[in-house]
This record gives C-alpha cells, structure tokens and sequence, in this order.
C-alpha cells in the first residue's frame, strides 16, 4: 500500500480534524484479492492504519471477521458478469449483514469489484451506507476534493470543505 | 436368495480430480479432505445450487465428473480462497473451481464474462469495455485541462502519458475512463502532493483481466503479456495497480 508508505514518510499530509465534531463512522472491506490472496494481513493493517489516520481512530468500525478471514463480498471471480444476479445477492447478504452490524456510514472499498457488489447491495437490500474509495477521502481530508469528485459521497459530505 | 455381489472390475477410469491433481503443485492437496466443513461453513456461497465448498470436492473424490463439470455453483464460486485459508489441510478447491469453470465449453461459459474477455483482447488497451489508447488518452487529456483552468492550486497537475522511465506505471479499470472519469482526478492529485514519478500507458493501461474468471488459459496469459510487456517498453520500476 502505497498510501501508508507515503503517510509515513510524511508525504502525503492528511489529518483526521474534519472529522472530529463529525464523528462519521467508517468500515473497511478487505479485498480478497489484495488481502488473503496476495500480500496477506499486512496490506490489511496498512488500510487501516490510512483510514484511521483519515478519520480517527475512534471512527473506525471494523468488521468481524477481518483481514484474511473476512468474507467476500461477491463482486469478484466475474460474478457481477455472470448474468447470475440472484445469486449474487444472495452470495452477498453475509457481506450486507456484516456492514450493517458495524453501523458504519461509509465503507472504504478498495477494488472496483468490492466497491460495485457491496454498493449494489446497498440498494437491493436497502442499507443505509455509502461506498467510497481511498482516493476520495485523502484529498476531503486534505481539502483538495473537487465538487465533481464526490460523486459516491453522501449528502453529509458531498458539499464538505466547499466555498 | 440373496442379490448378486457387486464387482469392482478393473483398473478405476481417470476421474476428472485425477486430471486437475496433475497440474497443482502439491496436487493441490486434493485427495487430503478430513470433511470437517470449516470450508462450506464459512463460504459465502454455501447453499447456492444445493452446493457448497465440502460437497464439491466431495463429488470429485467419489468421480461424479458430470455433475462436477457442468453445475453452474462453478460460476457462484468467486475463488475467493477464504475455504484453503480455513482449511487444516490446505486443500486447493479453488483451483479445482477454476478447472471445473475450464471444463465448460468456450461458447457455453457466461456470455457476460466471455464478452469481457473478448473485447479486451480485442484491444491494445486491453480494456473489457473497449476503450481504446487513443479514447483513453483523449480523455485523459481533456479532464486535465479542465481541472488545470478551474481548480486552484492545480494548474501544474500532471497526468503523464507514455512516459519512459517513469518509477511508477499506473493501470487504471476501465470503468473510470468509461464512466466515472472525474473520480481519476483524486489519485492524480494525490501523486502529484507526493511528487510520485508515474505514468499512464496507452497502451495495456486497462486494469481488468475478465480471461481469468473465464478460465481461458490461452486468453487470459495473453491479456497479461501484453500489459507486462507495455510496462517493460516504458521501462517502469512499479507496475501500481489502483484501487
């Protein structure tokens, strides 16, 4: 993970303060392929040493399981093109119901697969949460968020740090 | 009077597990099933076609070829891998998923994900959608203006295409490009805060390999070929894949 290299060589300067009075709460989906199938925990604990850096420590929910052990979200393999959009769903409801118990706002989903499948799973099953990538929420925390880049942020956001 | 004995003639037929163990390192552990179900209880996939992880493998030790290579469960699996980390005997069943996928006639797998496969390798961009180097670097180029012209602070924003020697190699999903492009503009100002030396491609610039989930051996090795040898051609350390 790049970005946690570049955090802590103290290049990349991000700063969790606009979301102190916030207090938005953030999870974090484990790509099966970047996590348990190539670089293992470590990349995991990378990505949440980044989000916690973005969003305070106290604002990050993680799911359970994690890591390694967490589930797949079902976007992945080719299922999304699959035409088997039922099953899917049904693959996915573990991934929903594991969102759901974190009570988390956002969920940082780091691979386009993940991020499709589990904002798909939003709207079929009705969540109330926002899928968002890395990228987005280390330029809103820099204050470098365009107005056309937050196209997946939620209504609490999607005007933050705007003039 | 009692039934007929059964007998076992012979030497037993290759089953297709037999097949699949020939080309896994460690044959894949294949034959080393406890049936604990620490697999099946934690797939997500469980109980989708009346299938899951254990009854699989269990259907490829006792040769039920048949069933195994034409259940569409192969298409419900994601190979996600989670059932060989659980596993105490680390059994490969993903593998033995990506070959049951393997077994199904070319023309017969999703039409989905063969098309995917196809329109990539139809392209030097290796993009699933289509999108050509030159539409890629068009759009690259515009939204680089744009952003230049009316966000302060970025009027030196790079997004550099082809450039020799750059460390960094950047690949980009298809999707972004297509679809979403202003979401491209956080990660170019993210490597620029950073001073990252990188570069886009237009050639093999596409992040997505649909060949592999199609199973298509030939097709999928192609896909990679080309992106690697465009990394090579540019002479880049890091081929970064995004997020």
């Amino acid at each position: 993970m790049e970005y946690a290299k570049w955090i802590r060589e103290g290049k990349l300067p991000v700063s969790s303060d606009w979301n102190k009075d916030l207090g938005i709460k953030f999870t974090l989906q484990d790509p099966c392929q970047l996590v348990r199938k190539t670089y293992g925990d470590k990349a995991g604990e990378d990505m949440r040493y980044v989000l916690k850096k973005l969003v305070g420590e106290e604002n990050f929910i993680d799911m359970s399981p994690n890591l390694s052990n967490n589930y797949c979200c079902g976007g992945g393999g080719g299922f999304l093109q699959s035409g088997r959009k039922e099953e899917r769903r049904t693959y996915g409801k573990i991934k929903f119901d594991q969102v759901m118990a974190t009570g988390a706002d956002y969920v940082i989903t780091p691979c386009h697969n993940c991020h499709s499948q589990i904002h798909d799973l939003q709207e079929h099953y009705g969540g109330n949460y926002h899928c968002i990538h890395f990228w987005t929420l280390i330029c809103l925390s820099m204050g470098i968020l365009g107005e056309n880049e937050r196209g997946h942020l939620g209504p609490d956001l999607e005007d933050f740090g705007l003039d | 009077m009692t039934e007929e004995a059964i007998k076992i003639s012979g030497k037993r037929t290759s089953r297709f597990l037999d097949k699949v163990k020939k080309i896994l390192p460690e044959e894949g552990n294949l034959d080393a099933c406890l049936t604990c179900g620490a697999c099946a209880s934690g797939c997500p996939a469980t109980g989708i076609d009346g299938l899951d992880p254990r009854k699989v493998l269990r259907m490829a030790v006792l040769g039920m070829d048949e069933e195994l290579t034409t259940t569409p469960w192969a298409w419900a699996c994601t190979m996600c891998t989670r059932c060989m980390y659980v596993c105490p005997m680390n059994i490969n069943i993903p593998q033995l998923v990506f070959n049951m996928r393997a077994a199904w006639p070319r023309d017969e797998r999703p039409k989905g994900i063969r098309a995917s496969c196809d329109k990539a390798n139809s392209v030097d961009s290796r993009s699933a959608m289509g999108l050509t180097g030159e539409m890629f670097s068009e759009t690259v180029e515009e939204l680089l203006e744009e952003v230049r012209e009316e966000q302060e602070g970025f009027e030196n924003l790079q997004a550099p295409m082809n450039k020799k020697g750059a460390y960094y190699f950047v690949n980009q999903n298809s999707r972004e490009p297509q679809m979403e492009e202003d979401e491209m503009v956080p990660l170019w100002k993210i490597l620029h805060t950073v001073g990252a030396d990188w570069t886009y491609s237009d050639k093999g610039w596409a992040a997505e390999n649909y060949c592999l989930f199609l199973a298509d051996n030939e097709a999928w090795e192609e896909n990679i070929r080309i992106k690697a040898q465009a990394v090579e051609e540019l002479g880049c350390k890091v081929w970064l894949n995004t997020e």
